[in-house]
């Protein structure tokens, strides 16, 4: 009998909020995460917007010895982490624990511990850096430091694929659970590269916006990066059922695809591959989908082509279904983003309320579906999808369904 | 002898159009030449590091808004006023 995978616990802390509900109530409003960046040599940059978490104060929640050990992007990781488990209510004390892993999705890991670190050696001519850079530059280290601090025996590890890194590490985490090789993942992705170093790499692409996201928009100019983590409990139905478990949403489907064309430039076909393997393999036909998260990072190449291949997979039912991109109030996560944003599908599925595109000017003739501009709006559906394509042509779609 | 900026900014764009500089025709686009996004990226960093300019080149704009990047002649056009504002002193 084929094993269902079930959410049962959702955290988060982004720029919209420090918790889901702040962060669904931002959703909500349509209001926009996305301000001036603040950190050190940011006047040496030309993009200087970002959707930064501001007045954070690590301190508040971690005492001196894990501050050393813990990057931003493990302490966001580890916040939501917190939340998503508190919700769940699961005890990983019993033979829960054994059957209890972590996946966690970033791209640039401890980026900021990277950036110090060099500063310190390069810039400044430091000979001696702090012990535990390694521990907290290292992927895996928020993956690890989940694991340790809740006692997760099971599999641990981190996926990095660039912009679909949390896509492909909760698809992974699917994966685990609906094959039996764990009954609980804890699962999502982190990441926190607003400091200058990682700011300044991506303004040699150009691809940034210096003026806001605008995903889909006519005169959009590009994308904005944001900061964060957003994990989730992902069950096994039964299991669930059993400990009469909330069942947030199920996650019904996963598929991912290369395009094995351009390191940088999407494609549609490897997009809408990704799209109807993730239908097919939830069992669901195409116009069972009300609601589609879309990548949707407000670059010209992006939307354009995923508004083609969102055509291509569901012809007729495509001028019917919504597709928004929240990248707009909480800007671009990177490898966090797909996290964050499957608390806006859940939130379609569970309360009805599509969050919206904002910042949406006109329309764009490359971009003619229905994008939520704006306004949230109320709408019940049964099943919706959350796209993530990365750099490197790597595709990764959820298929989501409510319970 | 020295290169003219319309002459330095062709070879540039020849070199990563892997085309020859005497291939450029009046009318070339970047798209003509082959050039794609990523090659025009580069293209305008190679630019700025020669002139020492900030080329206000956003590839996810429309190719006439910041900095016009229709035509190679105006791409010529477009440096040449740069490096000419470069060159006057500031006030």
């Amino acid at each position: 009998m084929t094993r269902r995978v079930v959410i049962t616990g959702q955290g988060t802390v982004n720029a919209l909020g420090r918790n889901v509900a702040e962060t669904l109530a931002a959703m909500r409003e349509g209001n926009a995460g996305i301000g001036p960046l603040e950190f050190r040599d940011v006047e040496r940059l030309k993009v200087r917007i970002g959707a930064q978490i501001k007045a954070y104060d690590p301190a508040a929640h971690f005492t001196p010895k894990e501050r050393a050990l813990y990057d931003r992007f493990t302490q966001f990781a580890l916040l939501a982490a917190h939340e998503a488990i508190a919700q769940s209510g699961l005890n990983f004390a019993d033979e829960t624990g054994r059957r209890t892993g972590v996946v966690i999705g970033t791209a640039g890991g401890g980026l900021g511990t990277q950036d110090d670190n060099f500063r310190a050696v390069y810039q400044d001519g430091k000979n001696r850096v702090h012990p535990f850079v390694v521990p907290r530059l290292m992927h895996n280290a928020a993956a690890s430091h989940i694991s340790m601090v809740h006692r997760l025996l099971g599999p641990c590890y981190a996926v990095a694929t660039a912009c679909a890194s949390s896509n492909h590490a909760m698809g992974q985490a699917f994966h685990l659970v609906r094959g039996g090789g764990a009954d609980v993942m804890i699962a999502g992705g982190a990441e926190s590269m607003l400091n200058f170093g990682g700011i300044k790499a991506w303004e040699g692409l150009r691809v940034m916006s210096q003026t806001g996201c605008r995903p889909f928009s006519l005169g959009r100019d590009g994308m904005v990066q944001g900061e964060g983590a957003a994990v989730f409990v992902f069950e096994e139905y039964q299991h669930a059922r059993a400990r009469g478990a909330d069942i947030l949403a199920e996650l019904a489907g996963f598929a991912m695809t290369s395009d094995a064309a351009d390191i940088v430039m999407p494609s549609v076909d490897g997009a809408a591959r990704a799209m109807a393997g993730a239908l097919s393999d939830a069992r669901l036909n195409r116009d069972e989908i009300g609601y589609i998260n879309a990548h949707g990072t407000g670059t010209r190449a992006n939307d354009s082509t995923e508004c083609r291949a969102v055509a291509r997979v569901f012809g007729d039912h495509a001028a019917r279904l919504m597709i928004s991109s929240t990248k707009s109030m909480h800007g671009h996560l990177i490898g966090g983003t797909g996290a964050v944003e499957l608390l806006a599908v859940v939130m379609a599925l569970r309360e009805g309320v599509i969050a919206p595109t904002i910042g949406f000017q006109a329309p764009d003739p490359e971009c003619p579906l229905d994008v939520v501009p704006n306004t949230a709006r109320a709408a019940r559906m049964t099943a919706a999808l959350s796209n993530a394509f990365a750099f490197g042509g790597l595709n990764a779609v959820l298929a989501l369904k409510s319970v | 002898m020295v290169q003219t900026v319309r002459q330095q900014v062709l070879e540039i764009i020849a070199e990563q159009a892997v085309v020859p500089v005497s291939e450029i025709e009046s009318d070339a686009t970047p798209a003509s030449l082959g050039l794609d996004s990523l090659g025009l990226v580069e293209a305008v960093f190679a630019i700025e590091e020669t002139f020492d300019v900030e080329v206000p080149f956003n590839a996810s704009a429309a190719e006439m808004d910041g900095f016009d990047n229709s035509s190679i002649a105006a791409i010529v056009l477009g440096v040449e006023a740069l490096v000419s504002a470069r060159a006057r002193p500031a006030g």
